[in-house]
């Protein structure tokens, strides 16, 4: 059994309680064992590091030092932790001022960042740690029939330099892990370009174009629902449908699902049991689909 | 498809003054970490071009961001809302042919202009909850007290003290205060 410390963040805790259900039950149904370690704070977004980058910094690189101490990688659900997390990791590891800078204010916590850890996301750690292999050996419920449009999102590709995730122009890992469930993944116009979510609250309109574009797109293209990885894709695809239907009086009824949704129906875990009414978009089409 | 937008009425643009110009500027902005690369920027228009929010807004131009940013507009520069529509997607860094972190030197703008006094409220209420709660996110009680019954472990608390510390010596929690102050 491979053990992480695992990250939860704030927005799933706060209102998806769906992915976190789906990706635990998944996770350790592949062995994966998830530790929750006292203490961890937020992982200084974007919208922080816009604020301040060095408290940024130093507010990611102490939830680094605590998995540093319990001895354990680091692994992330939301990719936008992922990114603030693994920014911080890459920078402060690369750069000595850097690191004595924000050693100099973590010392104030009684932290030291000494760079031992890594920051995964869970499709990594599925990936590398499972393997396609072995995880279609756990696929007791193929997705037969189901055509899923991938949505990555930024954070889990770029800054590619930093992340390290997957080629950021032709990824290939997310589409894998889909096929390997029984699904098909369908291609869609644009499919890497961002869904708003962050200029949601700023610039809601423009948010709100950027995530209709995916809509049509991907309705276009034939999908049954669209696979995310990140909260906020989540919610700028599910909730936004509410949004795009008061706007522009257009109705998608296009089903938002994480992943570790799919993976955990794919594994045979009871729907029941993934607290799937959290999604403004039913997913019955889906599960009529696949049961 | 994007929808296209009308051509709007160029308006009268404003003339730069000599005494507008800070030629202190880019080199500042260079010191940042992400933002070194700068000066380097020759103004090919890659990052506009393929910039997911460019395509849909009227203002939106990291090419012209930067172009400002070397000529040293400090005040034009960092006043404008549009430094502020980056949704750091770093689609521009990955495909800048001169290597500029364009995402990061808007980053570092954003910095400078809370320096100044501008904080848009969705980021002072989002940095504000950091300070009050450990989260960005405020966590509701109801949603605590529904793990359990969801068979999801109990949240570990965050850390209200580190995190005060943290955000007192770096003047993160000043910035943050200073600014609600003043819109009161």
């Amino acid at each position: 059994m491979t053990s992480y410390a695992i990250f939860l963040g704030c927005t799933i805790p706060a209102r998806q309680p769906n992915y976190e259900l789906s990706a635990r039950k998944a996770l350790a149904k592949l062995g994966i064992e998830l530790i929750d370690l006292a203490n961890m704070t937020c992982c200084a977004p974007p919208p922080i590091q816009s604020i301040n980058l060095e408290a940024s910094l130093a507010i990611a690189a102490y939830n680094i030092c605590l998995a540093e101490e319990a001895d354990l990688n680091l692994i992330t659900l939301c990719t936008g932790c992922f990114e603030s997390l693994s920014i911080a990791n890459t920078m402060l590891k690369a750069d000595k001022q850097l690191k004595a800078k924000i050693n100099r204010i973590l010392s104030q916590a009684g932290k030291e960042f000494l760079g031992s850890k890594e920051v995964k996301h869970y499709l990594q750690v599925v990936t590398d740690d499972v393997g396609l292999e072995r995880l279609k050996q756990n696929v007791s419920k193929p997705l037969t029939n189901l055509k899923v449009a991938a949505f990555y999102g930024c954070h889990a590709l770029r800054p590619s330099e930093l992340l390290k995730f997957d080629d950021p122009e032709r990824p290939q890992i997310f589409e894998s892990l889909i096929e390997t469930l029984g699904a098909k993944n369908v291609e869609y116009r644009n499919k890497l370009k961002c869904c708003g979510g962050l200029l949601r609250g700023y610039s809601d309109d423009l948010a709100l174009n950027m995530a209709r574009e995916k809509l049509v797109n991907t309705t276009k293209a034939g999908a049954d629902c669209i696979a995310t990885l990140c909260p906020f894709c989540f919610v700028a695809l599910d909730i936004g449908q509410m949004q795009v239907k008061l706007k522009f009086n257009e109705i998608y009824d296009m089903p938002v699902l994480h992943y570790s949704e799919l993976l955990a129906l794919a594994l045979g875990i009871d729907p029941e049991e993934l607290a799937l009414k959290t999604h403004k978009i039913k997913v019955d089409k889906v599960l009529n689909k696949i049961i | 498809m994007p929808e296209k937008t009308q051509p709007k009425v160029t308006k009268q643009v404003k003339v730069i003054k000599a005494n507008e110009i800070d030629p202190r500027f880019k080199y500042e902005v260079s010191k940042v970490p992400g933002a070194k690369k700068i000066m380097i920027c020759f103004q090919c228009g890659t990052c506009t071009a393929d910039c997911p929010i460019a395509r849909f807004s009227d203002s939106y131009r990291p090419r012209k961001l930067m172009r400002m940013t070397q000529l040293g507009l400090k005040d034009r520069v960092l006043s404008s809302d549009n430094i502020w529509l980056c949704a750091a997607c770093f689609t521009c860094v990955d495909h800048c042919p001169q290597d500029v972190e364009i995402s990061s030197v808007l980053r570092a703008l954003r910095n400078m202009a809370v320096k100044e006094g501008v904080m848009p409220v969705v980021f002072r209420d989002l940095s504000s909850n950091i300070l009050k709660t450990g989260y960005a996110y405020v966590i509701p009680a109801l949603r605590l007290r529904k793990r359990e019954e969801q068979g999801l472990p109990p949240l570990p608390k965050a850390s209200l003290e580190s995190i005060a510390k943290l955000s007192e010596v770096t003047g993160f929690s000043e910035l943050v205060k200073k600014k609600k102050e003043e819109s009161e």
